[in-house]
């Protein structure tokens, strides 16, 4: 019964995404209203087809509904309530079906927010979001029903997998969704543009905010998988450049130069192409990253399965891909810029080095990605790169874009005077320079490390210089300090939430660098009241312990922790899953400012005589979620909507 | 010629495309098991009924060595018939089917095979220790060995009617050793 009415319903919002993608477009090429409003009513009844499809199987998971197949596989009756929840996304069927309702919400928003301004583009951007709805509604219907059904019902399913069973796993895909579906709009838009001929800066007006809001929901989603990675996984890292890893990192790398160079394009009218292109790239590589977990073409510890769905989402992005740039190549003529560039030392320049960095660092990072086929299809043997491929590559890459982030927002536009380079920037070198000297007699002896404190105390400093500049300057026309700092945010909400954003990104890239400079880490067996030392710390084995939960087993030993002073017990563990062959480690930590305790429990005696344990001292991982944290801040700012009028 | 060039932009994507189109025919999980063409290990266990079940004792038989778990879904559950099905079809004709259960509790196998009416001798392999040996990495997995108690196929995943019938006819059609 449930199985029949879900699929009845994705089928009905399938059938209806269709004709609202065709009516708008037709209105959109006949000008007749009536049709657009039409794919508007259509939209309204896939939002509500899909939320109640969404609902339905929340239901079937809740009530333990083994009838339907992805119930049965995902579920089983020992797992608890919450994991139920979060179950409905935990694979490939729900997975589509979140990223189908996220998009309906999107292309309601879209409905609510432009029907009345942007006559030209609003329908054709509707179209384009409705079509691709019709992508996403067609897999569900034909390649990854999440409704099929299971016969006979089997008296307990599957379970979800462990890995999953994890507070982060309700945030981290929800976030890193609403990123890649976000990216949907201003490429919509940039249809639209293009298919209107109108390829202007209105469609970067538009979705200004939109991107801004697709771009820190991706940033945010990388930032909790990274936290998920480091908490659940047991390696002691955030980051493994995995495929899938970097299939969300690519869309954040081009997404960033796109929020960039848009700016350009606002003030000078160039980089029209440019811009266009990489809203394409971004969203192309969105598809690109879900066909990669979903397909199974790289091997990776997210991939979810294989099946039809590989061909499908090819064909899409196939699709996609050929008709976009094959606009742009349409309206190649259009898209030529009026301006040039006036000289090298600009803002212009900068934020045109930034872009050419972030995209190299994509293509890297997407060459790397694809290596392994690249070398199968080639020579026939499978190999991959590793992090050391990686980190090699875009370390120089992100170092420089972190000194652009100092010079960018304060350079002069067209072309920087000696004047103006000197007034913005004397200090700040000065400043950074003294900070590599000083981490120097610290006995910082890591020529990286050091670069990267200099290249990050320079950037915050051209911050605090522009900051402390514009308040001057209200408080010399008699304002106070609160008001006119406040104002200030409130008034460039844009521009100063954009600092607040680098600065988070200074504080990541300071966790990045100090944890992978000054971690250190040691595995050793001992037997029970015997002790290891680790970095100040000693670490007491008191024994083992064993429960039974409710899906799984759990050994978990303790381990006495003291310093300087006594620190408490921390109980690792290790959980066994009837249905994983292996046993997941359960990592138990200590976080800290400056450093984190984190102990991973290895093989053990089964009479508890003697564990195996890893013990990490992890230096300045905090850095990193605090760095999230003010990212958060700053682009909740910078969403805002803009008080400039009224300045 | 200026027209033409900028038909190029499209096109650039097409080598990707090509790349995805080729990787996507291939299975990264393909990974040829080292056992092939190899005797196999030997295993003495219990069948649920009690009865003992040793692979020494099928020696000159095509036997198919199935593993299975009664979580293990929705794979296990799709081939159980199948097994079923085969194996009565052809116990006449020198094969043997046989069931190992891995990391599984005792009343839930045995739900398992009455649920499906299994027939053909399944045992609990309680310590995993053949699980081990023969390298299964995930359930369901199934190994076809020959009449010489070498594994020939190692078949990854539920075992389809075609699977079954063409790997055994192949394992029956030969006489002697290879």
């Amino acid at each position: 019964m449930t199985a029949d009415v879900g699929f009845g319903m994705t089928v009905v919002a399938l059938v209806l995404a269709v004709y609202g993608g065709v009516a708008a477009a037709l209105g959109a090429r006949t000008g007749r209203s009536a049709l657009v409003e039409s794919a508007q009513h259509a939209a309204l009844g896939i939002f509500t087809l899909v939320t109640a499809c969404f609902a339905l199987l929340t239901y079937a998971f809740l009530t333990f509904d083994f009838s339907i197949r992805y119930v049965a596989s995902n579920t089983n009756l020992g797992t608890p309530f919450y994991y139920r929840i979060t179950g409905v996304w935990g694979a490939l069927e729900g997975s589509i079906i979140l990223w189908s309702w996220m998009l309906a919400l999107y292309t309601l928003i879209l409905i609510v927010r432009h029907r009345e301004g942007a006559r030209e583009l609003y329908p054709w951007a509707l179209a384009t979001m409705l079509g691709i709805l019709a992508f996403f509604l067609l897999v569900m219907t034909v390649a990854a029903s999440p409704f099929q059904r299971q016969l006979p019902v089997p008296a307990d399913g599957r379970g979800l997998n462990p890995l999953l069973e994890d507070t982060g796993m309700i945030t981290h895909p929800v976030a890193l969704y609403l990123g890649f579906t976000g990216f949907t709009v201003p490429f919509a838009f940039a249809m639209a543009a293009l298919a209107a001929g109108r390829v202007g800066d209105t469609w970067l007006v538009l979705t200004r905010r939109w991107t801004i809001v697709a771009w820190y929901f991706l940033s945010l989603g990388l930032l909790i998988g990274g936290w998920w990675s480091y908490h659940v996984l047991g390696w002691g890292g955030y980051w493994a450049w995995d495929p899938v890893e970097n299939a969300a990192f690519m869309p954040w790398l081009t997404g960033t130069a796109f929020l960039h160079s848009v700016m350009i394009q606002e003030r000078r009218r160039i980089l029209k192409l440019w811009n266009i292109v990489l809203v394409i790239l971004t969203f192309g590589l969105t598809l690109f990253g879900t066909f990669l977990t979903r397909s199974g073409v790289i091997a990776s510890v997210h991939a979810f399965t294989q099946g039809s769905i590989g061909a499908l989402f090819l064909g899409f992005l196939a699709l996609v891909m050929l008709t976009a740039l094959g606009l742009v190549a349409w309206r190649w003529d259009a898209l030529r810029s009026q301006g040039n560039l006036d000289s090298v030392v600009s803002r212009e320049s900068a934020f045109l080095l930034n872009n050419v960095l972030l995209v190299a660092a994509a293509f890297t990072v997407f060459f790397g990605t694809v290596f392994p086929l690249l070398s199968e299809a080639l020579r026939g043997v499978k190999v991959s790169v590793g992090a050391p491929f990686f980190n090699q590559v875009n370390v120089p890459l992100f170092l420089s874009l972190i000194f652009l982030m100092g010079v960018g927002p304060l350079i002069a536009w067209r072309r920087a005077s000696l004047e103006n380079l000197k007034r913005n920037f004397l200090w700040p070198v000065v400043l950074g320079v003294v900070a590599a000297a000083i981490a120097f007699a610290l006995g910082v002896r890591s020529a990286l490390a050091a670069l990267t404190f200099a290249t990050t105390v320079f950037v915050a400093a051209t911050i605090t210089v522009d900051i402390v500049r514009a308040t001057r300057a209200r408080l010399r026309v008699g304002e106070r300090l609160f008001p006119a700092v406040g104002g200030l945010l409130r008034r460039h909400n844009r521009r100063y939430g954009g600092f607040v954003v680098h600065l988070g990104i200074l504080i990541i890239a300071l966790g990045v660098t100090g944890s992978h400079a000054w971690s250190v880490q040691t595995e050793t067996t001992l037997r029970r009241g015997e002790t290891a030392e680790l970095a100040g710390y000693r670490l007491r084995f008191d024994g083992l312990s064993a429960a039974e939960e409710s899906n799984h087993f759990k050994v978990v030993g303790a381990f006495t922790v003291t310093n300087s002073r006594a620190l408490g017990v921390l109980r690792p563990a290790k959980k066994f899953y009837p249905q994983e062959q292996a046993p997941i480690a359960y990592v138990d930590y200590r976080l800290g400012l400056k450093e984190d305790l984190y102990l991973v429990l290895g093989d053990f005696a089964r009479d508890g005589s003697q564990a195996t344990i890893k013990v990490q001292v992890n230096r300045l991982v905090s850095w990193i979620w605090i760095g999230g944290v003010v990212l958060t801040l700053g682009a909740l700012l910078a969403i805002l909507p803009e008080r400039r009028a009224s300045a | 010629m200026r027209r033409l060039w900028r038909w190029l932009i499209p096109l650039a994507v097409l080598p990707v495309l090509v790349l995805l189109a080729y990787g996507f025919r291939m299975s990264p999980r393909d990974i040829p098991s080292p056992l092939l063409d190899k005797p196999a290990p030997t295993f003495a266990l219990t069948t649920l009924e009690g009865a003992p079940l040793m692979l020494a004792a099928h020696r000159g038989k095509v036997v198919v060595l199935n593993f299975w778990a009664s979580w293990c879904y929705p794979g296990c559950y799709e081939e159980a018939p199948i097994l079923e099905k085969n194996w009565r079809a052809y116990r006449e004709r020198g094969v043997v089917v046989l069931g190992v259960a891995i990391q599984d509790k005792r009343e839930a196998a045995e739900k398992f095979v009455r649920d499906f009416g299994l027939t053909f001798p399944n045992a609990q392999d309680l310590t995993g220790t053949v699980s081990v040996d023969f390298g299964v990495y995930g359930v369901p997995e199934t190994f076809f060995l020959d009449r010489q108690g070498r594994i020939r196929v190692k078949h990854v995943s539920a075992v389809t009617d075609v699977v079954f019938r063409e790997t055994v006819e192949r394992l029956l059609a030969e006489t002697g050793a290879r």
